[in-house]
């Protein structure tokens, strides 16, 4: 059976079915469970669901020493950007620790944060530095794109007993799916063929995958058959179902919101390129984020972001039906 | 709350790790300027004082996190002079199998939990070690070593905030060598004492002689018995001297050395001998007996290293996940 919810309601469900489930799963971060009244203080307690001060770095901190002493902490930094401030732990502790450790210890935190609040946000909350997290060894990255993978990769996420990076999509956040009832586990490493199709493929990863699947609508329409691939994780990377696509298809268009040299896409340029060049009938096509600043004004906003006309454009490009323009 | 005062028992002990360190760290630079250790390391000859009267008085599940510097600290925690050995050595049989080194000494066995190689980012990390036996109703408490170096950096300060708003019973250990790195504390910052730089936060603090074992046994022995009753966090600066340089290999032509007969006032082991001496604990000549155990056990960790395998290569990629 599935209900009907909000992508940002079906990953809180994740939550706490979870923190249900398993009373080592705690909840921390700032501005939540600040009345005795919030639902997860009702249910939980505020021992396990915390207020934090605006502390990234002991935020996540906390979080990996609570997470060596066995708990398994969800921190909620609402944005991506957030992390920067406390990149040390994000990047140099949080994954490091089992590896250094010879495998004596494990890191089981979640770090959920949004990403990509490409609505006027402007140059500091709208960025998708997605590829960032899923270059470093030890973190699993989750950017799930339906309401049901939120839920899913969330559960996974909190369950997972490595840090994981889980990227939701803001302009995601109110869009309805379905979603399956009470437990539901969506295994990271494993991508999702959105669309299936024989002409060209499609890669996009959390909100380029809409994009993607809008372009293979219209291209339907000329009689183009897009399939359209959903990585879900983009550490560990399923980069046997999009070779075996692109096997098929012959075509590869790559769709990512961020900007082109720190992207998804460029990682699987780069991968296609070396195993799946013999498959390849045209070069592979990136459709991404300009490499600027997000404007902060409509226009340029778009100007600078994927859309549909852009993923089209480039399967014309690719399969040869328009022009090749610089 | 005031802990047990020290006896010549456990001064005996004391005693007798301070010297492993001692001979293990003296040992290790003759072998990283030999070739035989390769790595960057960092020794805490001088600071053995803190490491000692701090972790002879905890159990093995109170959490102890340390820096760069961490020979001292995890040996004086209980990890083995062989583990250690090898994996400075980089073998299979050291504490992390080779892949840790001098900067990341983990030893969960004894609730060494980990040393971090990036000043100040072990700090937040204890934070929630602390946590966690909050939650469980444990009394077991957490400490975390750092250098003054590392108070100017804003993990610290984050830190130290949560743990005064949330109670936590973690102890901060301060070893104040007075060089952060290259640079004294006087190119770093107006405030002279780490403990007033804590002052706003309400925490119990104090400054003590870190060299001088007894006075850091006591002060740390006082924070201890408060913390596993519900008291903390603490913060406890141990004022002391690094005798060798930042690395193994630093020229140090940023300061002076100290002169032979005024390390010999300042040298935590010499310093405790005498105390030893004076109270009437034992006489001189079990001294030589002590060292020279250490000196055995040391050689016995070189050839522990020497006769151990390199870890296989694919020991690398089955370490960076977890089995789900």
């Amino acid at each position: 059976m599935a209900h009907e919810l909000p992508y940002i309601a079906a990953i809180v469900e994740a939550i706490q079915l979870e923190m249900e489930r398993d009373e080592s799963v705690l909840y921390f971060g700032q501005n939540m469970a600040t009345t005795e009244n919030e639902p997860f203080v009702d249910a939980f307690g505020k021992d396990r669901v915390r207020v934090t001060p605006i502390s990234e770095t002991a935020e996540i901190g906390i979080a990996i020493g609570a997470a060596l002493a066995g708990f398994r902490p969800v921190v909620e930094l609402y944005m991506a950007e957030f992390m920067l401030v406390a990149m040390d732990q994000v990047l140099n502790e949080a994954p490091r620790f089992r590896g250094m450790s010879g495998g004596q210890v494990r890191v089981p935190i979640v770090l959920k944060a949004g990403y990509g609040f490409t609505a006027g946000w402007a140059g500091q909350h709208t960025g998708t530095l997605n590829a960032l997290f899923m270059g470093v060894p030890g973190l699993k990255v989750a950017v799930p794109s339906t309401a049901a993978d939120a839920k899913g990769l969330m559960a996974t996420a909190i369950r997972d007993d490595n840090p994981v990076v889980y990227l939701h999509n803001y302009l995601l956040t109110l869009d309805h799916g379905e979603v399956p009832d009470g437990e539901y586990l969506v295994p990271f490493g494993e991508a999702a063929v959105r669309r299936e199709g024989s002409d060209v493929t499609i890669v996009g990863t959390g909100w380029t995958v809409d994009r993607a699947l809008g372009a293979a609508e219209r291209l339907a329409g000329e009689g183009i058959q897009a399939e359209v691939i959903d990585p879900r994780t983009i550490a560990p990377l399923d980069t046997h179902t999009i070779l075996e696509s692109v096997e098929k298809t012959g075509h590869l268009v790559l769709v990512d919101q961020a900007t082109r040299h720190a992207s998804v896409s460029t990682v699987i340029a780069g991968e296609v390129a070396e195993h799946g060049f013999g498959s390849l009938k045209a070069p592979v096509v990136q459709v991404t984020g300009l490499d600027a600043t997000i404007p902060y004004s409509e226009p340029l906003e778009a100007h600078v972001l994927p859309d549909d006309d852009k993923v089209v454009a480039a399967v014309q490009r690719v399969l040869g039906t328009a022009p090749v323009t610089a | 709350m005031v802990a047990e005062k020290l006896g010549g028992e456990q001064a005996r002990r004391l005693l007798a790790t301070m010297w492993r360190i001692r001979i293990f760290e003296e040992r290790v630079g003759q072998l990283t300027r030999a070739g035989e250790i390769d790595g960057l390391i960092h020794l805490s000859i001088g600071q053995e004082g803190v490491a000692v009267a701090v972790c002879a008085q905890l159990r093995d599940d109170d959490h102890v996190y340390s820096g760069h510097r961490a020979h001292g600290h995890a040996i004086a925690k209980g990890a083995g002079l062989d583990r250690v050995m090898a994996e400075l050595m980089g073998r299979d049989t050291g504490l992390c199998r080779g892949l840790g080194g001098s900067m990341h000494l983990v030893d969960v066995e004894h609730g060494f939990m980990g040393a971090t190689g990036v000043v100040g980012g072990n700090v937040p990390i204890a934070l929630g070690s602390a946590l966690a036996s909050r939650l469980r109703g444990s009394d077991a408490v957490a400490v975390v070593f750092f250098g003054d170096g590392a108070v100017q950096a804003g993990h610290f300060v984050e830190t130290v905030n949560l743990a005064a708003l949330w109670r936590l019973p973690l102890v901060f250990v301060c070893e104040n060598n007075g060089f952060a790195e290259f640079t004294p504390r006087s190119a770093h910052t107006v405030v002279e004492r780490v403990s007033d730089v804590v002052a706003p936060y309400g925490l119990e603090r104090a400054t003590v002689d870190g060299n001088d074992v007894p006075a850091v046994w006591d002060a740390f022995g006082g924070y201890l018995a408060s913390a596993r009753t519900g008291g903390g966090p603490f913060l406890l600066e141990c004022l002391t001297h690094r005798v060798r340089g930042h690395y193994e290999g630093d020229p140090g032509r940023y300061r002076e050395t100290l002169a032979e007969a005024e390390w010999r006032e300042k040298d935590p082991i010499l310093r405790l001998e005498r105390h030893s001496a004076a109270e009437g604990w034992f006489s001189d000549d079990a001294l030589p007996g002590i060292a020279a155990a250490a000196a055995d056990e040391v050689e016995a960790a070189v050839r522990f290293g020497r006769e151990s395998r390199f870890p296989p290569p694919e020991l690398v990629e089955a370490m960076v996940y977890a089995d789900g």
